[in-house]
């Protein structure tokens, strides 16, 4: 057991824990102000809800030895049965199994509290909780256990993830497009104004965002050491590039470079880098960085539009599309010289990670597709998933919270 | 009596209620306002979105009695001149009644 490790990553899982904060201030910002406390609420309530869920049920279904198949884990951790204070070699030798678990419930926390920004403004709050904790089980849980559980199929063959470009990004922003394409646009779509209603709120969503990813990134090398360096140099430098991409497009094409452009472009290149910062150079990291910034802003501007989808917040656009791209790119760019316990990529000769990355995107995305599907329509006839019309208008703070987060009379 | 609008620049509104003084009209009503005119705004962009912009103005609302409509009127004109477009408009409205709430006074008596 190493004290410098256990330090360490428990900083870390407190990095990554306020990134869900951050989260909601981001999409708080971008909601209307009707809709705030809505986007604030659902953001804190899955923070209490998934945590619990995690050490009930949640972690031993990812990370406890393998029923079979690589499929799912087990249940010999349930309720953190058999996880305590000495380390678990098979998933960190030197720090102790719960500072591995808490760490890991804090992916498992953010990753649903991503979604919420595709249907913001027009889900049931009594559905959304039924929603959340049953695409944490059965979509996020799965998934982690493919490519992190040990005896998980996609871990087997190979699949790099550093920090959950596929766990958390894609899974959150396939899932987050077909919700928002189920539930349906909201009410005036396309004839009103959805302006952001504070984008000061964004911004400082958008800077807890990169801090924390310092501990999401950096963090998952599990040690206070070299790859742990190297993560979390990619990180900053990746998502350098991709900001500076994004406002510099924006300057191209709209004569001006605006601060929602550059903090959205900062959280693509930290979405991009992800999967592949601990296996890829600090040079490799600004073209992920870079790519991720014309990708995404592509996706945002064009594709949104052209389908007509209301991905309010855009979280496929950043999350999804930032995914696919950084998990296609530690394909490409991946080098044993960074991390010997990695694969090398495309660009260094190796065409089968290349191949084994683009397995586990197509599963991957098929799986949480089907699953989100399947639960979304079960929710849907049990509850019904949308507001009434006239609560969508009046606002989801006041309807669905009682409360609203501006006095107009002081 | 009338009761007098006028849409100002934010910018000049300093300057009108200097001019206002000078002409001895001190009780207005102020509001933060949005609008557009013939320029048609300032665009705003939103992830590439362009949303048509209003842009910020000040409503002032005077209610004064006959004589002091035209001072009133060249006092705003006069503070919230810059000759370019968005200049802003006065509208004058015809006022048919005033109550002081504090007496109960009525009229051209309660007006200041």
């Amino acid at each position: 057991m190493s004290s410098g490790d256990t330090a360490w990553v428990m900083l870390c899982a407190a990095l990554v824990f306020i990134m869900t904060p951050g989260v909601a201030l981001f999409y708080g910002g971008l909601a209307r102000r009707k809709n705030i406390l809505s986007i604030l609420m659902q953001c804190f309530f899955i923070m209490c809800l998934v945590s619990l869920q995690w050490v009930l049920l949640g972690y031993s279904l990812a990370f406890s030895p393998d029923l079979g198949h690589g499929i799912i884990g087990g249940l010999d951790w349930v309720g953190l049965n058999n996880v305590g204070m000495e380390p678990n070699a098979d998933y960190a030798a030197s720090i102790p199994h719960l500072s591995f678990m808490i760490f890991q419930a804090m992916f498992a926390i953010i990753t649903p509290a991503l979604i919420v920004g595709a249907f913001a403004e027009r889900m049931k709050f009594s559905a959304f909780v039924v929603l959340m904790l049953l695409w944490t089980t059965f979509v996020y849980d799965p998934i982690a256990h493919w490519v992190w559980g040990t005896g998980g199929w996609l871990r087997d063959m190979g699949a790099l993830d550093f920090a959950g470009g596929i766990v958390v990004h894609v899974s959150s922003g396939a899932s987050a497009l077909l919700m928002a394409i189920l539930i349906g646009r909201r009410v005036g779509y396309e004839n009103q104004s959805y302006k952001p209603h504070n984008l000061p709120l964004t911004v400082l969503g958008g800077a807890l965002l990169w801090f924390g990813w310092f501990g999401f990134n950096a963090g998952s090398a599990l040690e206070a050491g070299g790859v742990a360096a190297n993560a979390f140099v990619t990180t900053n430098t990746a998502t350098a590039a991709a900001g500076l991409t994004w406002a510099l497009i924006e300057w191209q094409r709209h004569g001006a470079p605006t601060v929602l452009g550059i903090v959205t472009g900062a959280l693509t290149g930290l979405v991009a880098i992800t999967p592949a910062c601990g296996f890829v150079s600090p040079l490799s990291s600004v073209i992920i960085g870079l790519l991720a910034g014309v990708f995404c802003y592509m996706a945002v501007t064009a594709l949104k539009p052209k389908f007509g989808y209301d991905d309010a917040l855009d979280v496929f656009g950043v999350h999804g599309v930032g995914g696919i791209w950084g998990t296609i790119a530690t394909g490409i760019f991946a080098n044993t010289a960074v991390n010997a316990a990695g694969a090398d990529g495309l660009l260094f000769g190796n065409v089968k990670l290349f191949l084994v990355q683009g397995v586990y995107l197509l599963t991957c995305v098929t799986f949480a597709l089907v699953m989100t599907w399947i639960l979304f329509k079960f929710v849907d006839a049990l509850f019904g998933v949308r507001v009434e019309k006239e609560d969508e208008l009046m606002g989801l703070d006041l309807t669905q919270h009682r409360e609203s987060a501006y006095t107009v009379l002081e | 009596m009338k009761y007098i609008i006028a849409i100002i620049q934010p910018h000049k509104f300093e300057e009108v209620k200097k001019e206002l003084e000078n002409v001895e009209v001190h009780l207005i009503t102020v509001s933060n306002v949005l609008g557009r005119g013939r320029q048609k705004g300032f665009s705003e962009v939103y992830r590439g979105v362009e949303e048509i912009g209003l842009l910020k103005k000040i409503k002032l609302e005077i209610a004064v009695n006959e004589d002091f409509l035209e001072p009133t009127v060249a006092a705003i004109t006069k503070g919230a001149h810059t000759g370019h477009p968005g200049d802003g408009k006065i509208f004058v409205c015809d006022l048919h009644e005033v109550v002081r709430i504090g007496t109960g006074e009525r009229g051209g008596k309660a007006i200041g």
